[in-house]
């Protein structure tokens, strides 16, 4: 049976609350166990089928979990494959990733449910659990076959994209998914309220002749979604969370008592619409990058877990989408590669512990999908992440793995650098 | 002397002394378009491309005639932007327009940003002729020139800008050059047309035309898109103009001698009534007038006049 093992690390695990200088040991793909290297006296016999990394200086947690990405495979291979997008999740130091629906065809079957799963064991660097479509077609007009999308291998569902903007279909979606045993991810926006808007709405977009989005587009659908977890008792997974007067909702939420649960994107905790600059269109995402209150918010919302997840909504979009003008340039940006060092990079500014960090982006996103992952403890799987936090990186768009380039972090350099990310034992990133 | 930069793409982009060059400079080409023979050969074999894809009779006819009078030759193109091809970037068409070796593209788009674009593309000159909800510059340099030659200065005037402030790329660009130039400028407008921070451009804003307008040196109404009442900006146009329109009774309250100026084209009797606008405060044709002159200055200071 194959051994890894790998020592001297400084394992780092909010699931076990382990912290410190270990050696830990995988065998047969799970974690066999990890013990403290000063007092470790196994004898290690270096040979065929066992693999020693020395971790020494390096931080090693769990793999990172992504609930939110956009693979785009089947129907857009020209932004983004399962291949591509796969291995830009290994070099962010991800295991594990959620694709969103809303490819072509939409994920509202079984079939593309199987098809993407078939690819993903096939040519996937990372584990890739699909969210199937909360509607046919994401039309926001009937509910998906939940189950069946479930049996196939779903672990969640959304329209995320598309709002449901239906608050009786909303309903029925928390009501039935509960009996299928998967949360609804829900991308909140009032589309009447954001309208034609193509950016956060202030005196940035004032400044530019651009089109707003209030804050009040996210907050009074996400007021409602609240209002409809507590009537159903549904499982409620708030996507890309913008607003401050978000995160006081979640608070509340959350302080009820209501199973909700809620995810931050690394770039709205540390950008805001000043990015746009001079049209920029790789600063356009939905929801839209919002002002330094709203980003302090989101801050304090991580550190105090009103926001229990740190999540990409990775976006690849190609130039034909981006070279174009503002408000006609798609929503999104790419972000599984820059998302540790990004959220790492709070931790080294003293903005968030590196509990809360570690936790956003392992643990709590497996407990909010219900996965098995996110946790080193002895007999899981052994998806791990080996982290330089003391090494910085600069952003070049040209180096990522990722199949399209659009990123407003382009020359910015970041702290922590992946030097390893590791599924069931299995070395699927190294760095060079 | 020529412009520090290749393009003219706003007003925020300028210093005084910037605007002041344009001012002084359309001031002694204003001249050209007195005479018997309209044309001077400061630009003569120069190529000016008016890349228009928003409908416009004045502003185009205006870079048109500012071009040939300076003997540069200028092409119109007009493309719907609505019919623009799917799939051909902003950056395609710019490159296979730069391939026809033009020394100017005048543009205007109703995105924001779109000239922008095109200035970073290329490398001939831009001309900002409006885009989106941002900026006209042209149109405030018109203004400035035309108040300015009334009132010998702009320095502590007070500028009233009256109407759709935020769809207003007129406005934003009057705000950043009146203030530049030491006037106080005064926006107003119904709450629902008025953008958040817009204080931050150097006006002060308010939801009372009267506020606005008292001891105003300088009125300028805004045109008032008729079909917004459809989007419930405003609930009737009635009550807009009640509200919001100028007529003579509101006319008293500014200063004696207030100058009247609309970018046109008129909604008569909903933002402005006809006595108004065709009484002895308007200085609306003098605006397009001296849009040529403006316009002329323009191209000279970004082609024709020697590099420093």
């Amino acid at each position: 049976m194959n051994r890894l093992i790998i020592r001297g690390g400084r394992l780092f695990d909010p699931s076990t609350g382990t912290d410190g200088i270990h050696n830990l040991y995988v065998m047969g793909g799970r974690i066999a166990s990890f013990k403290p290297a000063d007092r470790d006296t196994t004898e290690i016999n270096p040979g065929p089928g066992v693999e020693v990394i020395d971790a020494r200086g390096l931080l090693v947690t769990p793999g990172l979990i992504d609930v939110h990405t956009h693979l785009r495979e089947p129907g857009f291979e020209y932004k983004e494959t399962i291949r591509t997008g796969t291995l830009s999740a290994a070099a962010g130091g991800f295991t594990s990733i959620l694709c969103m629906a809303n490819t072509a065809p939409v994920n509202d079957n079984e079939s593309v449910t199987r098809y993407i799963l078939e690819k993903a064991k096939e040519e996937g660097a990372v584990n890739v659990f699909p969210v199937g479509a909360l509607s046919v077609g994401q039309k926001g007009e009937r509910l998906a076959d939940m189950r069946e999308l479930k049996r196939a291998g779903c672990v969640a569902v959304s329209d995320d994209g598309m709002p449901v903007v239906n608050g009786g279909l909303m309903r029925k979606a928390l009501e039935y998914s509960s009996v299928c045993g998967m949360p609804v991810i829900s991308h909140s926006e009032d589309t009447a309220l954001s309208g034609s808007g193509v950016m956060n709405e202030g005196a940035v977009s004032t400044r530019l002749g651009l089109k707003g989005i209030p804050n009040a587009a996210e907050e009074s659908m996400i007021a409602r979604d609240i209002s409809l977890a507590e009537l159903t008792g549904g499982r409620l997974h708030i996507a890309h969370v913008s607003a401050r007067g978000s995160v006081e909702l979640i608070r509340m939420a959350r302080g009820k008592g209501l199973k909700v649960t809620a995810e931050a994107a690394p770039h709205h905790l540390t950008l805001t619409d000043e990015a746009v600059g001079r049209y920029n269109t790789n600063a356009k995402m939905n929801p839209p990058l919002r002002t330094v209150a709203d980003v302090e918010a989101l801050r304090a919302g991580l550190r105090d877990g009103a926001i229990d997840c740190a999540a990409t909504d990775h976006a690849p979009q190609s130039i034909i989408e981006k070279d174009v003008e503002f408000e006609r340039a798609a929503n999104g940006i790419v972000g599984l590669e820059t998302a540790f060092s990004l959220v790492y990079g709070l931790v080294a500014d003293g903005l968030l512990p590196l509990n809360a960090a570690i936790s956003a982006l392992t643990i709590n996103p497996a407990r909010a999908m219900g996965l098995d992952r996110g946790t080193l403890k002895v007999g899981s799987v052994a998806d791990i992440a080996i982290i330089d936090v003391n090494r910085d990186w600069t952003v070049d768009p040209l180096k990522l793995k990722s199949k399209s380039k659009n990123t407003p972090f382009t020359g910015m350099t970041l702290k922590g650098v992946i030097v390893k990310t590791i599924v069931g034992g299995r070395t699927v990133f190294s760095a060079d | 002397m020529r412009f520090k930069s290749k393009d003219l793409l706003g007003i925020e982009d300028l210093d005084s002394q910037d605007i002041e060059l344009v001012l002084s400079t359309a001031g002694s080409l204003r001249e050209v378009s007195e005479r018997e023979i309209k044309k001077v050969p400061t630009l003569r074999g120069r190529t000016i491309i008016n890349l228009f894809y928003e409908p416009s009779t004045r502003t185009r006819t205006s870079f048109e005639i500012a071009a040939k009078r300076m003997s540069a030759d200028a092409v119109n193109i007009s493309v719907s932007a609505s019919s623009a091809v799917k799939g051909e970037t902003i950056k395609d068409t710019a490159k296979n327009l730069e391939a026809m070796k033009p020394d100017c593209i005048v543009v205007r788009h109703s995105a924001s940003g779109v000239p922008h674009m095109l200035a970073d593309y290329l490398k001939c000159s831009v001309v900002n002729a409006g885009d989106g909800a941002h900026e006209h510059p042209s149109q405030a340099l018109l203004d400035m020139f035309t108040v300015k030659e009334k009132k010998g200065t702009i320095k502590g005037l007070k500028l009233a800008i009256i109407g759709d402030i935020g769809h207003s790329r007129v406005a934003r660009s009057n705000i950043y050059g009146f203030t530049k130039l030491g006037a106080e400028v005064v926006v107003a407008g119904p709450p629902t047309m008025m953008p958040p921070g817009i204080e931050r451009l150097g006006c002060r804003a308010t939801f009372s035309m009267e506020d606005a307008i008292a001891d105003a040196d300088v009125i300028m109404m805004l045109r008032i898109q008729l079909e917004r009442q459809k989007e419930s900006f405003f609930p009737t146009i009635r009550e807009y103009s009640m509200l919001y329109g100028l007529d003579e009774a509101k006319l008293k309250m500014a200063k004696k001698d207030v100058l009247i100026l609309h970018p046109g084209p008129l909604n008569r009797g909903v933002e402005i009534s006809p006595a108004v606008a065709d009484g002895p405060y308007s200085m609306i044709l003098d605006q397009v007038t001296n849009g040529v002159a403006v316009r002329m200055a323009i191209f000279y200071l970004l082609l024709g006049a020697a590099k420093e």
